[in-house]
């Protein structure tokens, strides 16, 4: 057994030492295929205006229609059936938190080593940056962004990067500090590898662990944030139906007693949430070697 | 006697001044990234002009605007107006903007106060309960509903408030503020019955997220408080449980987390936003979301700049109080 695989079995075991995050671990990846698969799981294709029907609209749960089809978890003001809009804005939801999750890290990882490994004048500047973004609350950040610049796809993943960016950085350049005073930079200086090729050849891959506890807890809330800047009427454009426009669409329906519709997409979101918060916690209790 | 001990100290004079001279400059790339991004977006003279009005009225309301002058000109004009403290008129209301905002001010601070109230009263008693019992049964479901609260769109919470308190019950009103009584010459909805049981829904909403981390803050707390030397020797004096977790462990709790919970305060006031509009509460937030529907430029300006400067000080005065109070954050070179 080559010694990769060993330690990789060796963190499967100790992951599923909590088996509250094994549990969340395998809804999480349950939801995922939900998401990524929608258009085959899905009992109808909500958006297909051939299929919809408006005679169907606000059916309560557990009910079927004239020619038989069967809407579990009700419809919506359109007729849509709501297991299959959950499904379809499960993806945007997901598609938008983890892109910009992705973004995020690449961007704050960069600034943090670079931070890190160049320190002086560079290292203050972005340091003291992170620390005034972090000063203000991540919705206050999203919110200036997209009141200045008008909603839509690229400008809410753009808002929630921005908001994101800072955590990594800090993140990356607090165990980047510590690598870079390690023998194997050491030896690679020796070698003459470019500044490039240390930082995120050497250094960043050590700096991994730290930065996916961020990365697990950090995409977690931009999914939550998507959905309440969407919901706001900030976010999304009602062409990307994620789960908290969703949520918003069942909010008008809400007095007149119709609670399916808002309900069902927020249960959703926060079965999603939820099970991605209780892995990165788990993730970051093994990784924290005060508790080990 | 903090001027003299700034006086005595040129580093801590130099330290205030560098941190003012960045805050000057946040504001300024804030009002520069504002104003130029509101101004590409969209066109309010669409929305503002009855679509049946001719060229020559079209026009006379551009000019009335200032939209007709080039964009540099018009940031121009507005810097020197904000320091004037005049932030442009709203499209809609044809009101002063910072009056409008002004306006709507108490209802926001009233909202962020009272959830500030609710979240310490419900969440303190639950995280010493957790943080003396941590292995009970009761602690570990105290626990998992804070990463619940965590979890939990605060928007969706709050419809699911309405729909349970207000639409089912009928117990509690879920839109607007309520009547407003007058207390030692301070206007507020919550001196009578009826305001208050208007704010408390939105209330509750808004603590939530504050209701789980206080927990969490609180649990640590007094772990760690309960392993120290005075906690035991007061129990050696024969003092009673009870008066030992009431009196010393509150106590001694109560400093950090008030301060913690203080200093963010700002975080309420950004996430009212969200609550006042579910809620329909007529504060602050409700007023920037009500302004971007209606591409009211110099609202949104207006609120962005007035509550970017807001936590721009908020966050100076925090530096500097921390830097007298904790001799660890001092600047290097301090003591010589």
């Amino acid at each position: 057994m080559s010694p990769k695989l060993r330690k990789f079995l060796e963190f499967c075991r100790d992951f599923s030492s909590n088996k509250v995050a094994l549990v969340a671990f395998f809804i999480f990846l349950l939801i995922l295929f939900v998401a990524i698969f929608a258009p085959l799981v899905s009992p109808t294709d909500p958006y297909d205006l051939n299929t919809v029907s408006i005679m169907n609209s606000r059916l309560p749960p557990f009910t079927e229609d004239f020619s038989g089809n069967y809407f579990l978890l009700g419809t919506d003001g359109a007729g849509r059936d709501m297991v299959s809009a959950i499904f379809y804005g499960l993806r945007v939801s997901l598609g938008v938190g983890v892109l910009s999750g992705i973004f995020a890290l690449i961007i704050g990882s960069f600034f943090g080593i670079s931070a890190a490994f160049f320190g002086g004048r560079y290292e203050s500047i972005i340091m003291r940056i992170v620390d005034i973004q972090l000063s203000f609350p991540s919705i206050l950040v999203a919110l200036i962004i997209l009141a200045a610049f008008g909603k839509g796809v690229e400008k809410t993943i753009i808002a929630l990067i921005l908001v994101q960016w800072a955590y990594y950085a800090r993140t990356a350049r607090s165990s980047a500090l510590v690598e870079i005073n390690k023998e194997y930079v050491d030896a690679a200086r020796c070698l003459a590898f470019g500044n490039t090729r240390i930082m995120f050849k050497h250094i960043l891959p050590n700096c991994m662990a730290p930065l996916i506890v961020v990365g697990t807890l950090q995409t977690a809330h931009a999914i939550s944030l998507e959905a309440t800047l969407s919901f706001l009427g900030l976010g999304l454009p009602i062409t990307e139906p994620s789960l908290g426009l969703l949520i918003g669409n069942g909010f008008e329906y809400m007095y007149s007693g119709d609670f399916w519709i808002s309900i069902f997409p927020g249960v959703a979101l926060l079965i999603t949430v939820a099970s991605i918060n209780l892995v990165g916690d788990h993730l970051r209790d093994m990784f924290n070697p005060r508790l080990q | 006697m903090l001027w003299f001990l700034l006086l005595k100290n040129s580093k801590m004079t130099a330290f205030i001044c560098t941190r003012f001279a960045q805050s000057i400059l946040v504001l300024f790339i804030m009002s520069l990234l504002v104003f130029g991004g509101v101004n590409l977006v969209g066109d309010p003279v669409e929305m503002l002009i009855n679509p049946e009005a001719d060229q020559a009225e079209v026009e006379r309301v551009i000019r009335e605007l200032g939209l007709d002058r080039p964009v540099t000109e018009q940031y121009w004009y507005f810097l020197v107006n904000a320091f004037k403290g005049d932030l442009g008129s709203s499209f809609i209301f044809g009101e002063p903007a910072l009056k409008l905002i002004i306006q709507r001010m108490p209802a926001t601070l009233e909202l962020a106060f009272f959830s500030l109230f609710i979240s310490l009263i419900i969440a303190i008693p639950l995280g010493i309960y957790a943080g003396y019992n941590p292995d009970s049964k009761a602690s570990k479901v105290i626990m998992a509903g804070s990463i619940l609260g965590f979890s939990m769109p605060t928007f969706w919470v709050g419809i699911i408030f309405i729909m349970i308190f207000a639409v089912q019950l009928g117990w509690l009103p879920s839109t607007g503020r309520g009547e407003i009584g007058t207390f030692m010459g301070i206007n507020s909805s919550l001196f009578t019955l009826n305001g208050l049981s208007h704010v408390f829904l939105p209330a509750l909403n808004l603590a939530l997220f504050k209701i789980s981390s206080v927990i969490r803050l609180t649990r640590a707390g007094t772990r760690e408080i309960i392993l120290q030397d005075y906690i035991t020797f007061a129990r050696s004096k024969g003092i009673s449980e009870k008066r030992v977790v009431l009196i010393h462990v509150l106590k001694n709790i109560l400093i950090p987390i008030v301060t913690v919970v203080g200093l963010e305060f700002g975080s309420l006031i950004a996430f009212s936003t969200v609550t006042e509009t579910v809620f329909a509460w007529p504060g602050m937030g409700k007023l920037i979301i009500d302004s971007i529907y209606n591409l009211d430029r110099p609202v949104i300006v207006a609120y962005l700049m007035i509550i970017v400067t807001f936590f721009v000080f908020l966050n100076l005065i925090v530096d500097i109080l921390y830097t007298f109070l904790d001799p660890r954050v001092r600047i290097k070179g301090d003591h010589q």
